[in-house]
């Protein structure tokens, strides 16, 4: 068996493959299989912080919303959902910034919830974007924690708001390349980022840590 | 040419009378090679603008199809489907003929898919430019790619399973790896494409696309790799390999282990514990096969250590093995759950996939063009020294690649867990971010050199020998 062509074939080549993906393949569907999958749609119309996020978008630049996506209503956050999914999966952006939270490094203590199955089980995590590394940091506890002007900015320019960042300046997310006119790719992205984690019922506090200055300052002087 | 192949089985005879030029298609060879040395540009390019974007040196920022993020992704797939693949077809247009003294399938059909696979790795990078990624790592390729892919894995198959199936007697261990590599990585490229996008979500994609990042290095990669060791080390050294017994031993436990590593990929995500705790066993043991397998190539080297210095293809072919011993040390290491904690999401995973990708696979290759391009251009290499300077240029600008990201990734661990603005992790990454650019440069700089040594070798060949460049 260990040296002729059909042990080779069948038992490396398929069984230990079939025998891997049983194990490690099947056995998480099997166990997630009636946890049902939301559609768009769904996600769409039953999350009131992102509405009230979407709404807040139509105000802020109406020219631009009323042009892409008409009015604010769960019919086209859902089309802007599917856009921002798709533009972020196209950008890469996920191979920068990853979408959970693991309970160990004190990252529950940064950004919130450890991260939990039912959060994937939707289409807009299909394919899931856990992402493999963090230039920046974590964006599935985003969700609320920034304007929608910040973001604009933040797309159009990160350097303006976060001088150091690594982060691409985003242009094309614009029309006549100006912060005060996001086009379809910028609204979606900018309504995506506010989806992540707006599922939660509250969001953590991200940006009240103590400056670094702050924490080696002696507290006796 | 393809009377030959339709014979069940050659006799004993006509075996003994298949001559070198019957068998290979020195010219398919060839343009492999030399493909896959242009997606090797189009790659590093890539690479070299996400390492400026990254130190905020990036002069051709605005532009959409300029964009880092997407360069990012043709810079890992120009490198796996473009640089390896196309390596691995012709090193494998060359071995496997000369191993079962059979040609081909058919010769038509190998170039077919060698213009077929140029399109699948086209069209892959241009439907990456223009923004249609699909949301899985190592399988960005276009949903719509992804058909043609696998019928042309299919094809792959099928041209060379033909003179293998037809030959008779005790099989040579790399045949072990190329049978079961060709069935690995259809199912692979299945898998990992597929399932994710169209049958499962959520967290059991997850496992499935940690499964699939895992099995392109372990199941297409590394068994073919290392099945061209098995065929070029031998024959370079001229003596056979040292222990038959380690060789199966290599071979089954990577059969029966690799493919269980895939979920290490996420740990600590919301995938089952007792998955994720498998996984880590089971890569752990990996790494034992893997010593026996390196065990196995220096107890051949044994007693003819010289080769190292003097015969330049088994030097890069060793050089890989001892970085391929290092990043498999250092994955038994890393893949524990105590360093996952502090080395998960940084650059330390970025400098073991490139100590792996470069280090190892790259390197091999090289190894092969060196020995090989001699052959097919019929003139031996135009400067020894400039052969020289790519070899030390690579593996000086990957060494120091791998040690810089490395520490950055142990710096990045600390500032995440110490609760420090974010910033700080940036701030304290830059001096290695901007070391990994000069390190960079000194890899694209090895591959300029062999690429301006091979340019002046053929054209010595074209000159000597009018005849055989046409």
């Amino acid at each position: 068996m260990f040296e002729s062509k059909s042990g080779i074939l069948l038992v490396g080549g398929l069984g230990f493959f079939l025998f891997a993906f049983l194990s490690n393949a099947v056995v998480p569907i099997l166990l997630y299989q009636d946890m049902p999958e939301q559609t768009v749609e769904e996600l769409a119309s039953n999350n009131q912080n992102l509405l009230y996020m979407f709404e807040d978008l139509s105000r802020r630049y109406p020219d631009q919303f009323e042009k892409y996506y008409g009015e604010a209503n769960p019919e086209s956050l859902a089309k802007a959902l599917t856009i921002g999914r798709k533009v972020y999966t196209g950008e890469g952006c996920w191979h920068c910034h990853s979408q959970f939270i693991r309970p160990v490094s004190n990252e529950s203590e940064r950004w919130g919830k450890v991260a939990s199955s039912d959060e994937y089980q939707n289409e807009l995590q299909r394919p899931v974007l856990w992402g493999t590394r963090r230039v920046g940091p974590d964006l599935s506890r985003e969700g609320g924690r920034r304007g929608n002007d910040w973001h604009a900015v933040h797309f159009y320019d990160p350097q303006m708001l976060s001088p150091t960042s690594p982060m691409p300046k985003y242009r094309w997310f614009y029309d006549d390349n100006s912060p005060d006119k996001p086009n379809e790719r910028g609204l979606a992205m900018i309504t995506y980022v506010q989806w992540l984690g707006s599922w939660l019922e509250q969001y953590p506090d991200y940006e009240n840590y103590t400056p670094l200055e702050e924490q080696m300052r002696n507290p006796l002087e | 040419m393809s009377a030959e192949s339709n014979n069940p089985a050659l006799s004993r005879e006509a075996e003994a009378e298949a001559r070198h030029e019957d068998l290979v298609d020195e010219r398919l060879v060839a343009w492999y090679f030399l493909a896959g040395l242009g997606y090797l540009f189009i790659s590093m390019l890539g690479g070299l603008l996400m390492a400026l974007q990254l130190v905020q040196w990036n002069p051709l920022e605005g532009n959409e199809f300029l964009s880092p993020g997407r360069w990012r992704m043709i810079h890992t797939n120009a490198v796996a489907y473009g640089f390896i693949a196309n390596c691995f077809l012709g090193a494998l247009h060359w071995a496997v003929p000369r191993l079962t003294l059979r040609p081909v399938f058919n010769r038509h059909l190998s170039t077919f898919i060698f213009a077929a696979w140029q399109v699948v790795v086209l069209s892959t990078a241009a439907g990456i430019l223009l923004g249609e990624a699909q949301g899985i790592e190592w399988g960005e390729t276009p949903w719509w790619i992804d058909p043609l892919a696998l019928a042309g894995l299919a094809l792959v198959a099928l041209n060379f399973m033909a003179p293998i199936v037809k030959t008779t007697g005790p099989l040579y261990v790399t045949i072990w790896y190329f049978m079961a590599a060709f069935i690995w990585t259809f199912l692979t490229y299945a898998m990992g494409n597929l399932m994710p996008q169209y049958s499962v979500p959520g967290t059991s994609a997850g496992a499935i696309a940690g499964l699939f990042i895992h099995d392109l290095v372990g199941l297409f990669v590394t068994p073919l790799a290392w099945g061209l060791m098995y065929y070029f080390v031998p024959i370079l050294l001229k003596k056979p390999i040292w222990s038959h017994g380690l060789s199966l031993v290599g071979f089954w436990g990577l059969a029966f282990f690799y493919p269980l590593n895939g979920i290490h990929h996420f740990l600590y995500t919301p995938i089952p514990d007792f998955l994720e705790h498998g996984a880590v066993v089971a890569t752990i043991a990996v790494e034992f096969v893997v010593t026996t397998v390196v065990i196995n190539f220096f107890g051949t080297l044994w007693g003819s250590g010289r080769a190292v210095v003097t015969n330049l293809p088994i030097r890069w072919f060793y050089t890989g093995m001892v970085l391929y011993f290092i990043t498999c040390a250092q994955c038994a290491m890393q893949v524990t759950l105590t360093f996952q904690k502090l080395i998960h999401f940084t650059d330390w995973v970025v400098g073991h996939a490139h100590l792996v990708m470069f280090g190892v696979f790259s390197m091999w290759f090289f190894g092969m063009m060196t020995y090989l391009f001699p052959r097919l251009l019929k003139q031996s290499w135009y400067s020894r020294s400039l052969c020289e300077w790519h070899y030390w240029l690579s593996v000086s600008g990957i060494v120091v690649m791998f040690i810089d990201l490395t520490l950055a990734g142990v710096f990045q661990g600390y500032y995440w867990a110490s609760l420090q603005p974010w910033e700080a992790s940036i701030d304290g990454s830059h001096p290695f971010w901007v070391t990994r650019v000069f390190a960079g440069l000194a890899i694209f700089a090895g591959q300029i050199v062999f690429v301006y040594n091979l340019w002046k070798t053929w054209s010595l060949g074209k000159v000597a020998q009018p005849a055989m460049a046409t």
